[in-house]
């Protein structure tokens, strides 16, 4: 299933240096935001909500699903040093669940659990709030990471159409344009939450199960053309 | 790189070279040497050499170009200029609308202010710098070519002002371009010249704080780094986020508790707002942001703090090249 050697190098290669420093970092000034709001402004829990709405999901997770997610892989396609890996008998759908299980787990660890952590903060009175969020959160996550990691293969400028699919995409016509949102990773995770959570502090646009389905199909869709994409690729230099 | 203004001439120096000690008809080398193996009769260079300046108006250029594609490959060309052509189409479809209703006698106003255009639109500036910013300065770092540049009698400084001062022009064209598209049209649609005149003025004057704002923080980050990928990362990251952090705080402290004051404060914590607030406080413009600068005192804070950020980016970049490279 997994190759531990690629786990490993992958690992590091993400978290090695100053990454760890500045992921860490901005994971904690969430906590922190948290903390301060609590103390100063004596939050409740509808404005929990929307804090977390707006700053972990509008921003955090699909920012963090794009360096982690490009960051697997797209820095050794960068200076050529996938060639070591794909020269490897390793089965190229080995190495892409390999290098997003390292993604999945970053996630979790650097948005997910600071997510988790600020509802508890806000709203420890309600945990099932922090629970809903947390399972919003996972599933968020895991979709971006696997969006991202096949955008890496697909293209050297993964990072930039991230980034207008991020904040062009997921935050405006995803907010605005209600055809739109049913194919926002933002609004799946909102309406996992609305489903977890009973009362009502989030309200989501897409139904439960469409949220379900396209998220089911997109881990999988994707998962399986980043695994065919890496089998199928050319090594060339652009510019 | 870019285009050298002139060729390095073949100046041949007595005794250097490999010629001097090795010629092969075994003369001794003792006599001064008249003329070396490499001259081979090409006339030497001896018309004025440009200096420091030229050099860095050179860079300068080079890389203001560079911002918008210019002189690289088609396929860079296609996110500055459409990023552009995002910016000012609202622009182009507010002014048009104003014109033609304006004949009609149904509007006297454009529907948005000059100096709140920056801030609407600020996803399309942070997106331009996130990806234009690192390419200007990351492939010098990776590549490891500064030392090319400073091997002329280019200092450290001039480097980074060039390097900066092509992005603040290349954001600050992207943020102008607009607010020129709007004042023709309301010229053309006859509104009120001189307020419309004044204005116009005052919003290129915001332009031109968010330009260089924007870019000294954008540079600053850029260039910590060189990798182009991790850069662009964090640029979006900082600015993106410290948008979203900024206004989730101000809706609830300004909203929901009911204390504007803070939430004001909060605004000197992201960029947009920041200068947004100056322009409030200075130019006497209408806040974008949940809440504005608190009081007069409060705008002055705004303004020490924007210069202070283009101020502290600017030194820290300096800085950062003075060690960079060496």
């Amino acid at each position: 299933m997994l190759n531990p050697t690629i786990v490993r190098l992958t690992a590091h290669g993400l978290l090695g240096g100053r990454r760890l420093l500045v992921l860490g970092s901005l994971s904690l000034l969430i906590v922190a935001l948290a903390v301060l709001l609590q103390v100063f402004a004596g939050v409740n829990e509808a404005d929990a909500a929307d804090f977390l709405q707006g700053v972990s999901f509008g921003t955090l997770l699909p920012l963090f699903g794009l360096i982690i997610g490009t960051g697997v892989i797209g820095s050794e396609i960068d200076d050529g040093s996938i060639v070591y890996v794909l020269a490897k008998p390793v089965s190229r759908a080995v190495i892409v669940r390999s290098k997003l299980a390292v993604a999945v787990v970053a996630m979790v660890l650097f948005a997910v659990v600071p997510t988790i952590l600020a509802a508890l903060i806000m709203a420890g009175n309600t945990p099932g709030l922090a629970m809903a969020f947390g399972a919003g959160a996972v599933v968020a996550g895991i979709v971006y990471s696997v969006i991202f990691l096949l955008l890496a293969i697909v293209t050297r400028h993964a990072v930039i159409f991230g980034l207008v699919y991020a904040l062009g995409w997921e935050s405006l016509v995803g907010s605005f344009v209600p055809g739109a949102r049913e194919l926002s990773v933002q609004q799946w995770a909102l309406s996992i939450i609305d489903a977890v959570e009973t009362d009502g502090f989030v309200t989501a646009h897409v139904d439960l199960g469409v949220a379900i389905v396209l998220s089911v199909v997109v881990i999988g869709l994707f998962t399986w053309l980043a695994g065919r994409r890496l089998a199928a690729m050319t090594l060339s230099t652009e510019e | 790189m870019p285009e050298q203004p002139d060729h390095e001439p073949v100046q041949p120096e007595p005794g250097a070279g490999p010629a001097a000690g090795s010629a092969p008809d075994g003369a001794t080398g003792s006599a001064a040497p008249s003329g070396v193996i490499h001259d081979i009769g090409y006339r030497g260079y001896n018309g004025p050499r440009l200096g420091r300046g030229a050099i860095a108006r050179a860079l300068f250029v080079h890389n203001l170009r560079g911002m918008y594609g210019l002189g690289r490959s088609g396929r860079s060309k296609v996110l500055p200029f459409g990023l552009f052509a995002v910016m000012c189409m609202p622009a182009l479809i507010m002014a048009a609308i104003a014109v033609v209703l304006a004949q009609q006698g149904l509007m006297s106003q454009l529907p948005v202010p000059y100096s709140r255009y920056a801030v609407i639109l600020q996803a399309v500036t942070a997106i331009f710098l996130a990806a234009q910013a690192p390419q200007v300065v990351s492939l010098d770092l990776r590549y490891k070519t500064i030392p090319l540049y400073l091997s002329r009698p280019l200092e450290r400084v001039d480097y980074a002002v060039a390097k900066a001062g092509a992005v603040a022009t290349g954001v600050f064209i992207l943020l102008a371009t607009p607010l020129v598209v709007l004042y023709v049209g309301a010229l053309i649609a006859e509104f009120p010249v001189g307020e419309h005149t004044a204005d116009f003025v005052l919003a290129l004057l915001g332009a031109a704080l968010f330009a260089l704002v924007l870019s000294g923080v954008s540079v600053l980050i850029a260039s910590l780094t060189p990798r182009r990928g991790f850069g662009i990362a964090a640029i979006v990251t900082v600015l993106a986020l410290s948008t979203a952090v900024v206004s989730a705080l101000q809706g609830i402290v300004g909203h929901a508790e009911g204390n504007m004051t803070a939430a004001g404060w909060i605004g000197l914590f992201s960029p947009f707002t920041l200068v947004d607030g100056v322009q409030v406080w200075a130019f006497g413009a209408s806040s974008s942001a949940a809440a504005g600068p608190p009081g007069n005192g409060g705008g002055a804070v705004f303004a020490l703090v924007t210069l202070a950020v283009i101020a502290g980016s600017f030194a820290l970049l300096v800085r950062r090249y003075e060690k960079v490279a060496t």
